[in-house]
Formats: C-alpha cells, sequence, structure tokens
C-alpha cells in the first residue's frame, strides 16, 4: 500500500511545488530595486549593464524569464549567484547537508525531550511534578528560538565558556570530509573525537531550536494522552494490572501521538524557518544562514534556490509525516 | 461455600459531597454468579469499579472494605493490588467496541498479560492465546490474533475480552452489562458463552446488568439495587418467586424483553420509588 | 477563585507594558545622556556593579562608547511602535478577511482560505527577511512584513470562530428579524469573535516585537546608527568575550516585553471567555 500512497503524495507535490516557484520567482521579480547596478563597479556604461542582464537572463518579458528559468532549473541549472559568482545548486547542495543535520538533530532532540515531558506531566497528574512542567513549558513556549540561541551563546559560550559559539568544526582538529554530512560520515567511520567536537559545535543551536518545538509537542501530546487515559482500553489495561507508566507508554502513546505528529509537521516549517536566523547567530555554514546573505545583496538566483530547497524539504517532511499516520493509526493503513 | 469476594457497608461518595452507594454488603461465593441489578444511576458500576480500584476521580471510597480470600482490598498496597488485578480478579467490559487498544494487535493485547502475571514466553503466550480464541468459539483463531481490533465485528471482540478476562485463570471476573452493547442475538450468544466459559473454570462473577431477564437466566444469587441501597438479596429461586419486594416486582415488569413487544414496559410505580428515595434520604441525614 | 490569579496575571503583565510605555515616550527625558553620542574613551565600559565602571553610565557603553542605558531606553520606541502598529494592522486586515471568509461562505470562503494555506505554507521568518529585503529597510517596511505575513493568524481564528457564531439561534433570530447583512455582522458576529481577536492581539504584539529585533539584528530595520535591541544586539554579540553585557541588556528587555504580554494575554484570554469565566 505504502508505494501507491507515496507515488500519490509525490505528484501531489509537483504543483505545490510549481506554486511555490512561480511565486517566488514572480516576488522576487516585481519588486523594484536593480541588483545588476549594485553588481557593476562605478563607472561601469550602459552596455555594461545590458550584457550583465543577457548574462543572468534578466532581459526580456517577465513570462519569458520564467519559462527560461523553469527549462533550466529542470535540468538542475539555477543560474549563478550574483553576489558569490558560482553555481546555485553547487552552493546550496554543499551547504544543504549542514543545515539537514542540524534540523534533524534538533527535531530528535524536540521529540525526546516533548515526549518525556508529556507523558511524565500525565504520570504525576495532579501533583507537583506537573505544575512544574506546566510552567516551564508556559515559559518556553513565550521564548522564541531568537532569544534562546542568543541566550545559550552568552551562558555556555561566554560565562561559562564550555561550548564553542561559531562554526561547525573545529578547523585545528585539520578533518577531511569526502561528504556534506560531517557528523554522519564521521559517525560511520567512527572517529569519535571529531563526532565529540561536531557536537559540542551543534548542541547549541539545536537546543534553541529545539525548544520551542518541544514545548509545542509537550502541550499537544500531553492534552491527547489525558483524553487517552480515559479511554476504555486504558481502563481494562489498568484492570489487567499494568502500571500507569506503562500504560501511558505502551496503550496510550501510540494513539495519542497522532496530534502531536500533526503538529510536528506544521511546527517543522518554523524549526526549519528557525535555522535562518540560528545559523546566522552562530555562524554556522547552512543554507540558512546563506539565506540572509543573499537576502541582503539582493542574489535573486541564488534566493530562489534557497527558497525552492526549502520547500522541497517541507514537502518531503510532510511527506514522512503522512507515511508514519498508517503506522500510528492500523486503520489508515487498508 | 466460602466467599471469595465480601463487600461489606460498601460507602461510596462524591469528593465534593453526596451519597452514591450506602453502605452495600454482598459476597461472592466461590463459582457462583452473582447479579447486581437495578434502574440507570443505582451505583452498580460504582460498585463494580470500586472492586477493581478504577473509581473516576470525582468519587471516593468512603467506608466499609472490600474482602478477597482474606485481604482487604481497599487496604492493599497499590503494587500487590496490581499483582492481584488481571491474575485473580479481572473485568469484561460494557462496549467492546472501546475496550480493545485500536493502535495494538490482538495477540499483542492478548499475550501482554499472560507474559507479565505468568511469566510465560512470547511463544507460550501466544499459543495459550489461540487456544482461548477457540475457547470463546471464534474462528480461524490464527488469523484472528494478528488482526486488529477495527477489523473485527462488535460480537467477535467481546469474544476476545472475554477471553482476555479468563486468560490468567482469575477467581473473580467483574463483568459490567457485558452485553447491553451488542445485537439482540449476539448478546444471546455472549451470555451462553459467559457462563459456559465461568462454569468450566469455575470462576466466581460479579455480573452487572440491569434486565432481570438475563440475572434470571445466568445468575445464581442476586443483589436488587436502588440509589445505592441493597433493596432485597437472595438466591435466584427466591427473588423470582411471588415473594419478591415490591420495586423488585416492579422491575421485573418494567423490563425490555426481547421475547415480549415493547409496549409490554411498565415503568416502576411512582409511590414505590418515592419511598426507596425517601430511605435514601434519611440515609444521608444519618450520614453526613 | 480563578479570580485573583487572573488578576494576578493582568496585573504583572499589564504593568510591565505600562512601565515599557512610558520609558518609550518619555525616552528623550529618561535617557540620561545622547543615545548617539560617542566617547572613545568609554569604549566597553563596564555596567555599574563592576571595579572600573563610571557612575554616569550606569550600564556600561558599547564598542563605540556610546552609553547602553540610554541606547536601551531610546529603542523601546521603534519597539513598541512596532508593536503597537503591526499588532493592530495585522489584527484589522486579518479580522476583516476572517469575517469575511465565514460570514460569506461560498467562493469568498474558498479563495480566502486557499489564500491562507499557500501562505502559511512559506516559513515566516525567511518571508519577513525577503519582504523588508525587497520593499527596502526603515521601520515602515518592518511593519508592512509583519502585516503582509502574519494576517493569516487572525484570518483563520476569526473565520472559524464566525462560521460556529453563524451557526447559532440568535443569528437566525436576527436574519427573521430582518437585519441586514452588513448589520448583522457588526452588531451580532464582531462582539462575540472580539475577546479572541483581543487575545490574539497581545500575541501578536509580542511576535510583532520579535520580528523587530530579529530584523535589527539582521540590519534591516531603521538605519543602523539609531539604537534597536536588536541592533544592539548585534553589535553587542560582536564584543561577546569582552563585553557580554552589550548583548544581554536589550535580551532582558525583549524577554520582560514578550513575557508580559503573554502574560497579559493569558490573564485576557480567561477573564474574557465567558465560558472559562462561569
Ligand atoms: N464519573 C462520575 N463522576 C461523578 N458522578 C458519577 C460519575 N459516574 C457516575 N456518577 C454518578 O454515580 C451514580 C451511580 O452511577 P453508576 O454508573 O454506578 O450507575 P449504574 O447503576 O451503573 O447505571 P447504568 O445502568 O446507567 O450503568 C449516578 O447517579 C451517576 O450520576
Ligand atoms: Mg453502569
Amino acid at each position: 500500500m505504502s508505494g501507491h500512497l507515496l507515488l500519490r503524495r509525490l505528484v501531489q507535490a509537483v504543483p505545490t511545488l510549481f506554486g511555490v516557484s512561480v511565486v517566488v520567482f514572480v516576488l522576487v521579480r516585481v519588486v523594484p530595486g536593480n541588483p545588476i547596478a549594485m553588481m557593476l563597479p562605478p563607472g561601469a556604461t550602459l552596455e555594461d549593464m545590458e550584457r550583465l542582464r543577457q548574462a543572468y537572463g534578466l532581459d526580456g518579458s517577465i513570462v519569458e524569464q520564467y519559462v527560461i528559468w523553469l527549462g533550466q532549473a529542470l535540468q538542475g541549472s539555477f543560474g549563478t549567484s550574483i553576489s558569490l559568482r558560482q553555481d546555485v545548486l553547487e552552493l546550496v547542495l554543499g551547504r544543504l547537508p549542514a543545515t539537514l543535520e542540524l534540523a534533524v538533530f534538533a527535531t530528535a532532540m524536540a521529540i525526546a525531550v516533548g515526549v518525556l515531558a508529556a507523558t511524565t506531566g500525565v504520570l504525576f497528574r495532579g501533583r507537583w511534578p506537573e505544575t512544574v512542567i506546566d510552567a516551564v513549558n508556559g515559559f518556553t513556549l513565550a521564548v522564541p528560538d531568537f532569544i534562546w540561541a542568543l541566550a545559550l551563546i552568552l551562558v555556555f559560550g561566554v560565562l561559562l565558556p564550555v561550548l564553542p559559539i561559531s562554526g561547525r568544526v573545529d578547523p585545528r582538529l585539520g578533518t577531511e570530509f569526502a561528504t556534506g554530512f560531517y557528523l554522519t560520515e564521521a559517525l560511520v567511520s567512527a572517529r569519535f573525537t571529531v563526532v565529540g567536537d561536531l557536537l559540542a559545535h551543534m548542541i547549541m543551536p539545536a537546543i534553541a531550536l529545539a525548544l520551542p518545538l518541544a514545548a509545542i509537542i509537550t502541550r499537544v501530546l500531553k492534552n491527547s494522552l489525558a483524553e487517552a487515559m480515559v479511554q476504555d482500553y486504558v481502563m481494562i489495561a489498568r484492570v489487567k494490572g499494568f502500571s500507569r507508566w506503562r500504560i501511558i507508554w505502551v496503550e496510550a502513546l501510540r494513539n495519542a501521538s497522532i496530534p502531536a505528529l500533526t503538529l510536528t509537521g506544521v511546527q517543522f516549517t518554523f524549526l526549519v524557518g528557525g535555522t535562518v536566523l540560528v545559523e546566522k547567530i552562530f555562524s554556522y555554514p547552512g543554507i540558512g544562514n546563506m539565506a540572509i546573505d543573499a537576502v541582503i545583496n539582493r542574489d535573486l538566483p541564488l534566493i530562489q534556490g534557497l527558497i525552492l530547497s526549502f520547500a522541497v524539504i517541507f514537502i518531503v517532511v510532510n511527506l514522512l509525516v503522512d507515511l508514519s499516520y498508517g503506522w500510528l493509526n492500523p486503520r489508515l493503513r487498508s | 461455600m466460602s466467599a471469595i469476594l465480601d463487600i461489606r457497608d460498601l460507602r461510596v461518595t462524591l469528593r465534593r459531597g453526596g451519597h452514591l452507594v450506602r453502605d452495600v454488603s454482598l459476597s461472592v461465593n466461590a463459582g457462583e454468579v452473582h447479579g447486581l441489578v437495578g434502574e440507570s444511576g443505582a451505583g452498580k458500576t460504582m460498585i463494580a469499579r470500586a472492586v477493581l480500584g478504577i473509581l473516576p476521580d470525582a468519587v471516593k471510597v468512603s467506608g466499609g472494605k472490600i474482602g478477597f480470600r482474606g485481604d482487604d482490598l481497599l487496604q492493599l498496597a497499590p503494587k500487590r493490588f496490581r499483582a492481584l488485578l488481571g491474575r485473580e480478579i479481572a473485568l469484561i467490559p460494557q462496549d467492546p467496541l472501546t475496550g480493545l487498544n485500536p493502535a495494538r494487535r490482538i495477540s499483542a493485547q492478548m499475550t501482554d498479560m499472560l507474559r507479565h502475571h505468568l511469566g510465560q514466553s512470547r511463544q507460550e503466550a501466544r499459543a495459550n492465546a489461540l487456544r482461548l480464541l477457540q475457547e470463546v468459539q471464534i474462528r480461524d483463531a490464527g488469523q484472528v490474533l494478528d488482526r486488529y481490533p477495527h477489523e473485527l465485528s462488535g460480537g467477535m471482540r467481546q469474544r476476545v475480552l472475554i477471553a482476555i478476562a479468563f486468560s490468567a485463570e482469575p477467581s473473580l471476573i467483574v463483568a459490567d452489562e457485558p452485553t447491553t452493547a451488542l445485537d439482540v442475538t449476539v448478546q444471546k450468544q455472549i451470555l451462553r458463552l459467559i457462563r459456559q466459559m465461568q462454569e468450566r473454570h469455575g470462576t466466581a462473577v460479579l455480573f452487572v446488568t440491569h434486565d432481570l431477564g438475563v440475572v434470571a437466566k445466568v445468575c445464581h444469587q442476586v443483589t436488587v439495587l436502588h440509589t445505592g441501597q441493597v433493596v432485597e438479596q437472595g438466591g435466584i429461586a427466591e427473588i423470582m418467586s411471588t415473594g419478591a419486594a415490591p420495586f423488585t416486582r416492579a422491575l421485573m415488569g418494567a423490563t425490555p424483553r426481547y421475547d415480549q413487544p415493547a409496549d409490554a414496559l411498565h415503568p416502576v410505580p411512582a409511590h414505590i420509588h418515592r419511598e426507596l428515595l425517601a430511605a435514601a434520604r434519611r440515609f444521608d441525614e444519618a450520614n453526613p | 477563585m480563578t479570580g485573583a490569579r487572573l488578576n494576578w496575571r493582568i496585573a504583572v503583565g499589564g504593568g510591565a507594558l505600562l512601565a515599557l510605555a512610558v520609558i518609550a515616550i518619555l525616552a528623550p527625558v529618561l535617557a540620561p545622556v545622547d543615545p548617539l553620542e560617542q566617547d572613545l574613551f568609554l569604549e566597553l565600559l563596564p555596567p555599574w556593579w563592576q571595579a572600573d565602571a563610571d557612575p554616569t553610565r550606569a550600564l556600561g557603553a558599547d564598542s563605540l562608547g556610546r552609553d547602553v542605558l540610554s541606547r536601551l531606553i531610546h529603542a523601546a520606541r521603534p519597539a513598541l511602535t512596532v508593536a503597537v502598529v503591526a499588532g493592530v494592522l495585522t489584527m484589522l486586515l486579518g479580522t476583516a478577511l476572517g469575517l469575511l471568509a465565514g460570514y460569506m461562505g461560498g467562493m469568498v470562503d474558498v479563495l480566502i482560505s486557499r489564500l491562507v494555506d499557500i501562505w502559511t505554507s512559506f516559513p515566516p521568518v525567511l518571508l519577513a527577511i525577503m519582504l523588508v529585503a525587497l520593499i527596502g529597510t526603515g521601520l515602515h517596511s518592518v511593519i508592512i512584513a509583519i502585516v503582509l505575513i502574519d494576517w493569516t493568524r487572525f484570518c483563520r481564528v476569526v473565520r472559524s470562530e464566525t462560521l460556529a457564531q453563524t451557526q447559532m439561534e440568535y443569528i437566525d433570530a436576527a436574519v427573521i428579524g430582518g437585519l441586514k447583512r452588513g448589520v448583522i455582522l457588526f452588531r451580532e458576529v464582531l462582539p462575540n469573535v472580539l475577546p479572541l481577536v483581543i487575545v490574539l492581539l497581545t500575541l501578536e504584539m509580542s511576535i510583532a516585537i520579535i520580528v523587530e529585533a530579529i530584523l535589527s539584528f539582521v540590519g534591516l530595520s531603521v538605519s543602523s546608527d539609531s539604537p534597536t535591541w536588536g541592533g544592539m544586539i548585534a553589535e553587542g554579540r560582536q564584543v561577546i568575550h569582552q563585553a557580554w553585557w552589550v548583548m544581554a541588556f536589550p535580551m532582558g528587555l525583549i524577554l520582560i516585553a514578550v513575557l508580559a504580554l503573554n502574560l497579559l494575554g493569558d490573564g485576557l484570554k480567561t477573564a474574557l471567555d465567558p465560558v472559562l469565566r462561569r
């Protein structure tokens, strides 16, 4: 069944991607401002400008420009970055693994923290641990990832300097990587000093990204767990003589995780959006960091490439979420 | 005959005040089916849940004792009580549609308790689950084990729940209206099944129902309940005879019977209700 | 029994906000020195409790020797301006579209709901940065960006609430009574949606403060020499090892503003919700 479903979802993703590409393309071109003029040295002539416009495909009507751009994009050519003067696809693919590793790590952390907090809260319903969890959660929900990132830098980077506050890996280690997936690669090749260093660099940005998501997961999951805990099948499990902790984990959690999962899928948009800023703050070399510079430099081809890759990430994540429904709820399988 | 379950002066009270069960005593003997009858709201479910230690949060036991094979369940440490649940005391619930976890296979829900209480291995437990499903007359038991609850009919699910209840050979089963949620034809089969299983395993059953017709078919002893008080108690033959209390007799008339048309339904006369309510009020005044 | 707690939330949250508003309005009076005045002799001066502090610079000075306290006070102005203006405009736009969609139904509803879906599939931070980069920097752009991005939040909630409200009996009674649709919208539906909208407004204001801080942190808000909390954080980030306080103080103020607004929102939610108040 899942092969069929996968195919259908992939087909459904095409119009979405097309829509995003049109919106991005139009949005970037409709607005005033002339990136070409910014690229030229002072004293350049109008002919110089025209030549450059042609070189970047910026002459012709907007529809023409889009068709040319789409045709090239489908062949994997997204043009050349105006500010970095390199192939956009190469630039994006070079940076993407760093962001993917960070986002996956942060999401895993958010899910682990959220599930643990929610189950503990439900286990101690009506007693002080639940009160503490609710209070901490309310605070965490109110504080944005931006502030978390800065607070972490301040506390663990400067006041108690235990963690590095910028970059992805200490260049003094002098390690060479064959791929962009440093952490995965280091784990697979069992270079544990490198793994430690990568984690030390990644932990603070990951926490900053994970905390808001963890707080939301906690709240939603705790509510749906509390709902599940009054269902008849939970009563049966209690009467079978199982402990409350086991009942929460074995009986209630799976049924309760569907609303939380839906939300995690939606909130992942915010997490990946958050990488833009968090990467900037930690000088972490991912596509988020690159996106800010691209926007500030009005680097149109690069902006388009980056936004499209964000869109692809969202589509893939939503696909994964859709597929996991079947695993969580057997009724949806057939 | 020895009592397996011996409830003495059980009082169940809302936490914000107000009695739901007013000093009820009843005992269930080994191998016997004890019917607990009464109208809706009489407190039958409260008594059943008090025995199983699963009263709703808004409600607490405020007096009496629940003797089970020499222990008072109300005084037992939570851990020791949990060791009895499922192993010595089991439940057949009212609604088979919601009683099984929709996310777990039947096999998982049947074997978890065998492994937990009896320490059986995975294979042993599965073999026993298979045998139990056959015993509750489920066809293709091997396939059913690998199904999810939503793939089974209501009657099948109730059979599974009965199999689970009997699986650890408990000495007491509490059945709270185990047939109310089922089709009339299925009801009869399930009643017969419960009675068969109970006889074969020698299990004592506290059988909750609002249907005196059902009581007449499956029970040895009866307790008739109204507003949380015992109206009448005794062997099935005595109660069903003409010597029964006015309320019981009225209840017999009021019971919807599948072998009679619906218009044969007589409500319990108002003056009988009034008397029983007055008794409840007197109890509440004496025990604030 | 909720009375005491609700008052506590509204009092603390509202009080803190009021204090910030007073600081912003009276900034020229309250600030001890000119926030733009540079004094290179005071470069990275520590705050008062540290050894070589200067009593005229209570919270120290930044890397250009500008007074941190004065800059903090002046920076409250853009932050609160954006919070109020962007918050209210977002509310107006989102509520109007939400009422329209929920009340008109049909094609209008489909169109607006589709738009909301497309809108929310973009990561908001990226959208904000992109918009500001395209329409140019400055307070106006920040406000426009926030309104353009966040109207969906109001629209979604108001739409579903309006749908729920229009299904209720008293609307039928009003329709039978012969009230015009527009009149019903304003007389019957709006007052019922209002409590929710007010709670959302406090949330939106806290988001606006954060977005302003983010954009000024990235250097896309007001021109770089006039002080903003986000800009101060960005400057402080450069000298974090020598003078951590330059970054810490504006962070603290953002945190206070955001928490105050959240507290106020929570308090109002319980105070205004007739069901919860019961
Ligand atoms: N969760 C609860 N919280 C508070 N009161 C309850 C709760 N459940 C039931 N009650 C009250 O307890 C009383 C006894 O209810 P109980 O469920 O024991 O009745 P019953 O005899 O089982 O009736 P039925 O035939 O409808 O199942 C009723 O008056 C009911 O209103
Ligand atoms: Mg009941």
